[in-house]
């Protein structure tokens, strides 16, 4: 009996993927397990694994579609058997998807924005015309008429649910020629469009900002040790195996949250769950954006188990490929800046999350100590706290907390 | 307000025109001493005498030819065809004469007549009696073309028909002539090319006229026992076409059907369809479909003929249609 294979659920608030790429191609033998396309989701390029052995018999949609999760997107099966069932079933929805139109690039550009450009969206005049009066991104909008178009119901329920303002018209992709000859800039402005991902993190943060009463504590903390500690270990590890600064940030995190429960917390309305587990998120810099990559029962975990993890998790999301494992369920999360030299900053607490933590560069910088001034390593980092959940007093107990740990990197090997 | 039949609507029509206009007189098969095949002359014999009421030969080129020439000089004749099928042996004077002359003569001629003809099927008078070809008409500047109904429309239309100074083609419905309305008392007017509200409603627009509002209205009451409230608009002229009402009802509503006896293909609804995709295309909310007769020659045996021609449960799926 054939499969049909059907765009997964990668997220809890997916609802939608665009298939990037085709991975097999029809008539082409597959394993159960074999990664079979690669979809962009709000968050990330993952790898859709066929769920089924055979051949594949058709792709039902094309590379550059983007398809509501559950709808089918392939059929697996042995190579004579009549899938006209599988066709049929799949068909109604499939024949609403059309390929989007390629991105008239002019040199290359990230493969992200060229994949999002807006395809036909099938909605009704009417629809269009509201959708275009009131901004609304009609991409983002369910449609529950005939085939799936969008109607001018389906566009007044998403203006009364709100956040769908997003004008995501296609815009030309222009990048620079490469040229020996020397040319000014160009004066004219540039009309970038944004890829999912980016808007993903603006709805995410716009949401936290908006919605989330932030408080900000700030410490300063003594270094020696850590470094010290650091340049020990490193000692006895293969160059792709040292541990980093933040390493141990993020094991001395997820012990402090330990005695710390009420910040390793989300809020729901009246309640407060205090998350069984520490999983501690490193945000992580990727083309067009920026991804949350999450170290699970960081308390559990060795310095060097932590490290490779994150290396790991950081190589797959710069590369576009992480797993939904690696980007989801994190209970805290952390920014660090500190390879830039950055003295401080502060970050948006990633919901549902009830802080985060912005961590700043180790420096060298004049210090006073017992009266005397001294040359030390000083690192800053700012805690930012949901009011909601905490108060100042809690965050700055659970700074010190940290600082003991940091400070006396000892206690994070025992 | 008197309830009548569509019958005694226009024979009052008739009547009133003729006792108030003696240039008035009506000409045609069987309209006289028999009192039309339809009953709808009955007695105008009697009261107006073989000077006004004309039978003539069964010759319907004659019957139009004639009452051209009286109408150019002077005259107001009222021809009637026994059938619109009939229509097509007169195809000539109806479509090269009479809506032409005043044009090619330079306004020196105007052709003041009415041809009443009666249209449409149901009535199994095989293929060639039943048909209903308004649309073929419809198609030419210069013949305007009335299809009212109800009584009330159709005593208030004929009666601007034949006051009007141009040729009017009068399209009567065959199984209409017993349907009742309330009628005004006392005299009144409708004036032509203008469409009409039959029934209020918010959830979609059913535009249609003659044969058709009756079906529609029936379908519009088995709607409303589900909650579907569709406002049906009677465009009771086919040219010329009057698009107001129907297009503020399709602002209001954003979905519509189109309601009429004839052919699909070219057909009235086509018409009405394409007019809407052109003046109210950003208010379109879903497909417009039109319910219209199959595309066969109409069959003589009653269960086929029904089959073929548009029912009130082809017009209430496709307004759910429309609607999903």
């Amino acid at each position: 009996m054939a499969e049909t294979i059907n765009m997964p659920k990668l997220g809890f608030d997916m609802q939608e993927g665009l298939l990037v790429r085709w991975v097999k191609n029809e008539g082409e033998n597959v394993n159960k397990g074999d990664v079979l396309a690669e979809i962009e989701t709000d968050k990330a390029t993952v790898e859709v694994e066929s769920s089924a052995s055979g051949v594949v018999r058709k792709l039902l949609v094309e590379a550059g579609s983007i398809v509501p999760i559950g709808d089918p997107i392939a059929v697996v099966g042995s190579a004579d058997e009549v899938i006209s069932e599988q066709l049929s079933v799949s068909s109604k929805k499939v024949a609403d998807e059309k390929p989007l139109p390629s991105a008239p690039t002019i040199a290359p550009v990230a493969q992200t924005a060229a994949a999002v450009q807006e395809g036909p969206v099938k909605a009704s005049p009417l629809a269009k015309k509201i959708a275009r009066d009131n901004k609304v991104d009609l991409s983002r909008v369910q449609g529950t008429g005939p085939g799936g178009r969008i109607v001018r119901k389906d566009i007044e329920t998403a203006l009364a649910g709100g956040a769908l303002t997003v004008d995501r018209r296609p815009q030309t992709v222009i990048s620079v020629p490469p040229s020996t000859v020397y040319r000014p800039p160009s004066t004219e402005d540039q009309v970038i469009q944004t890829t999912k991902l980016r808007q993903a993190i603006g709805r995410r943060l716009v949401e936290s900002k908006q919605t989330v009463p932030h408080f900000y504590v700030t410490h300063e903390f003594r270094m020696e040790a850590l470094l010290d500690m650091r340049k020990q270990i490193n000692a006895y590890l293969p160059d792709n195996e040292k541990v980093s600064v933040n390493d141990f940030i993020l094991k001395g995190v997820a012990l402090s949250l330990r005695q710390f429960p009420n910040l390793n917390a989300t809020i729901k309305g009246n309640e407060v769950v205090q998350f069984g587990h520490v999983h501690v998120g490193v945000a992580v810099t990727v083309p067009g954006g920026l991804m949350t990559v999450v170290v699970k029962d960081t308390d559990q975990k060795t310095l060097r188990q932590i490290s490779g993890e994150v290396k790991a998790m950081a190589a797959r999301a710069r590369e576009g490929k992480v797993k939904p494992d690696d980007v989801e369920g994190s209970t805290f999360s952390t920014s660090n800046l500190g390879m830039y030299d950055v003295e401080d900053f502060i970050a948006i607490i990633n919901p549902p999350e009830a802080a985060i933590l912005a961590i700043s560069s180790a420096r060298e910088v004049p210090v006073v100590e017992s009266g005397e001034l001294k040359v030390g390593w000083r690192m800053k980092a700012t805690i930012s706290v949901d009011h909601r959940v905490s108060d100042g007093a809690e965050a700055a107990q659970f700074m010190q907390a940290l600082a003991g740990f940091l400070e006396n990197p000892v206690r994070m090997l025992v | 307000m008197a309830k009548i039949t569509m019958r005694e609507a226009i024979s009052q029509a008739l009547m009133e025109e003729m006792d108030r206009d003696p240039a008035v007189f009506i000409m045609g098969e069987e309209v006289g001493v028999w009192g039309g095949t339809y009953a709808v002359t009955k007695g105008f014999y009697d009261k107006y005498g073989p000077q006004r009421i004309k039978d003539t030969p069964i010759a319907e080129n004659a019957i139009i030819g004639a009452a051209i020439g009286a109408a150019m000089v002077g005259q107001r004749p009222i021809a009637e065809l026994m059938t619109i099928n009939f229509a097509f042996s007169a195809m000539d004077y109806i479509i090269n004469q009479a809506p032409k002359l005043r044009y090619m003569f330079g306004g020196q001629f105007s052709v003041p007549m009415v041809i009443r003809a009666v249209g449409g099927g149901g009535r199994q008078l095989g293929a060639t009696h039943s048909q209903t070809p308004d649309a073929v008409f419809a198609h030419f500047p210069g013949l305007k073309v009335v299809s009212p109904g109800t009584p009330e429309d159709a005593k208030g239309l004929l009666k601007s028909a034949i006051r009007s100074n141009d040729p009017i083609l009068f399209i009567e419905h065959a199984t209409m002539y017993q349907v009742r309305g309330e009628v005004p008392d006392g005299e009144y007017l409708i004036p032509i090319g203008q469409s009409k509200i039959q029934r209020a409603g918010r959830d979609v627009t059913i535009v249609t006229y003659c044969k058709g509002l009756e079906l529609s209205m029936k379908a519009a009451d088995e709607l409303a026992k589900e909650d579907i409230e569709a406002e049906i608009v009677d465009l009771r002229t086919l040219r010329p076409l009057d698009m107001g009402p129907v297009l503020e009802s399709f602002k209001k509503t954003n979905r519509a059907i189109v309601v009429e006896e004839g052919w699909k293909s070219y057909g009235v609804g086509s018409e009405i369809v394409s007019r809407i995709y052109e003046e109210a295309f950003d208010y379109v909310d879903a497909p417009i479909i039109r319910v219209a007769q199959k595309e066969v020659p109409l069959p003589y045996n009653r269960a086929l003929e029904q089959a073929a021609l548009p029912q009130v449960h082809d017009i209430i799926e496709a307004v759910k249609e429309v609607l999903k």
